[in-house]
């Protein structure tokens, strides 16, 4: 959680006295229509402060169109997305395409969020696991080097929700272990929440609090061992990767608890089976 | 020694050069260059109107640039056919309703040339303080809006997500860019306000590493143009509204041979 400096007032959305939601951003009903199709079918989604939330699914399952309706970025066909009130968003999307006509040193992408002085950024780069790149031009950093800058810019702004699409794409094994334990420690130091979409199974689930498996509609939800063994879960991702899943978690979670994960489908409202066209 | 109309010509063609830097530095990052050329032909239309109906045209031509705008704007959001189809079909739909208009009326003698390239050498005091009050407001309506605009350029969603009006933003600099046209084509034309735009912003690219350094020397290689094309109409009696478009044409070239790796 945050701290605050005892001899300064305490006002705003932060004042102790008047307990802060802790409910982040959430979606519920929400309907997306494109192309005479339901992209997205009355999908529940939250996200609270100091949770690690995960996005998973197949391609083409409507994770990024979820992130964009609670974002902000477009607007439902039906249901209703609720942000708390003043909420500061760092987000960090799938790619980044900038035009080639535009320079851009590191430094200025970076100063787009707000002014910050050079040590203020450079302890920031640091921090995601960068040298001094201030100087050196967007266009000639490699696919890792802007998931960390994109990274560095969503932390910038000291924000309460972290969203990151893909942010382990272009990033190395070592590099992902890396950023995973960053993603953990801010959830620490900040107490922000993180949502995050992959499909990148292995260390997501090592490391996250809550999973959504989304297929067009939400298929199994809750911790990352009971969706594992959901048979919806297993069916979408296949064996394999849920005895992955079950071996990272290995030690974490007694072996005992299979009633979890009937849990899991209470808890993400009414689960519907999902379509066994995997990507 | 403001009748002399060089001068004036001078001093009007610095005050949209200045404008035009920063604003072209925009046009070639969002790439609307094609933008210019349908705000252009709407301001004909413009031209147009204002003789049959017999209203000055110091409002006709901003109020169908302004307007025209607006309806891009609008085509963008909702539309299914890409930009530059919709550009396409507005910039020579209202040019040739423009000269269609134009046909109409036999005692009106229409001079094409005259609105492609202008008579800056003819620009009168008047216009000077047009000019001179259109590149006052571009300079600080950009100024304040200029992390604004920025972010929303480099990446509309980033900037969205941090809190930036983009729709607004977008209206904004729409805006800017119908005034500078319908301005620009009054005084120096068609031809000359686009180039002035595209030009200078394309040349700046290859010799600057910031966004800030590009916008500012799109302006200074503006206005290096003008002089230099003006200088040529004196020197050699060269038409003055072409000369300033070679000239800057060949700024270009020379950024091509003095910069030859993109950074």
């Amino acid at each position: 959680m945050r701290r605050y400096k005892l001899t300064k007032p305490v006002t705003g959305k932060h004042n102790p006295a008047q307990p802060v939601d802790p409910v982040l951003v959430s979606g519920r009903g929400l309907v997306l229509r494109r192309g005479g199709r339901d992209v997205l079918d009355r999908v529940d989604v939250e996200v609270r402060a100091g949770e690690i939330v995960t996005l998973i699914g197949p391609n083409g399952a409507g994770k990024t169109s979820l992130v964009r309706l609670l974002l902000g970025l477009l607007r439902p066909d039906g249901g209703e997305v609720r942000r708390r009130a003043g909420l500061k968003i760092g987000y960090t999307p799938q790619s980044l395409h900038l035009e080639p006509s535009l320079p851009l040193t590191v430094r200025r992408f970076l100063t787009l969020a707000m002014a910050a002085d050079r040590r203020h950024l450079l302890a920031l780069l640091a921090r995601v696991g960068l040298d001094d790149v201030l100087g050196r031009p967007m266009s000639g950093l490699s696919g890792g080097e802007l998931h960390r800058v994109m990274l560095a810019r969503a932390l910038l702004r000291e924000p309460d929700l972290l969203v990151l699409d893909e942010p382990l794409s272009g990033v190395d094994i070592n590099g992902q272990a890396e950023l995973y334990a960053l993603i953990g420690r801010i959830r620490e130091e900040t107490g922000a929440g993180v949502l995050i979409i992959s499909h990148d199974l292995h260390l997501v689930m090592a490391r996250t609090d809550r999973v959504l498996c989304l297929d067009g509609h939400v298929c199994c939800a809750g911790r990352p061992l009971e969706v594992a063994r959901d048979p919806v879960f297993q069916r979408l991702f296949g064996q394999r990767l849920a005895d992955v899943v079950a071996l990272y978690r290995h030690g974490e979670d007694p072996h005992h608890h299979d009633e979890h994960h009937h849990h899991a489908a209470i808890e993400a409202g009414e689960p519907q089976e999902c379509s066994t066209t995997s990507s | 020694m403001l009748d002399d109309f060089l001068l004036r010509a001078f001093l009007a063609g610095l005050c949209l050069a200045l404008a035009a830097g920063p604003l072209g530095a925009f046009v070639v990052w969002r790439r609307m260059a094609y933008l210019g050329e349908t705000l252009a032909n709407a301001g004909l239309l413009g031209v147009a109107l204002g003789l049959f109906l017999h209203l000055p045209m110091t409002l006709t031509i901003p109020a169908f640039t302004v307007l025209l705008a607006m309806l891009l704007l609008l085509v963008e959001r909702r539309g299914v056919l890409p930009l530059d189809t919709v550009l396409g079909i507005l910039a020579h739909g209202s040019l040739a309703l423009g000269l269609v208009i134009l046909a109409f009326m036999e005692q009106v003698r229409f001079d094409l040339m005259s609105y492609l390239f202008g008579d800056v050498l003819a620009i009168s005091r008047a216009d000077l303080a047009l000019a001179a009050g259109t590149t006052a407001l571009v300079a600080v309506v950009t100024g304040l809006f200029w992390r604004p605009l920025l972010s929303m350029t480099v990446h509309a969603d980033l900037a969205a997500v941090e809190g930036i009006r983009v729709e607004r933003m977008r209206l904004v600099l729409t805006l800017l860019l119908a005034l500078v046209i319908a301005v620009g084509m009054r005084l120096v034309g068609i031809l000359l306000v686009v180039s002035l735009l595209v030009i200078p912003a394309g040349a700046a690219r290859r010799l600057a590493r910031t966004p800030e350094a590009m916008a500012a020397m799109a302006a200074a290689i503006g206005c290096a143009a003008i002089a230099a094309g003006l200088a040529g109409s004196v020197l050699w009696d060269l038409p003055a509204g072409p000369a300033v478009v070679v000239a800057a044409a060949g700024l270009f070239a020379a950024t091509l041979a003095l910069a030859p790796r993109a950074r």
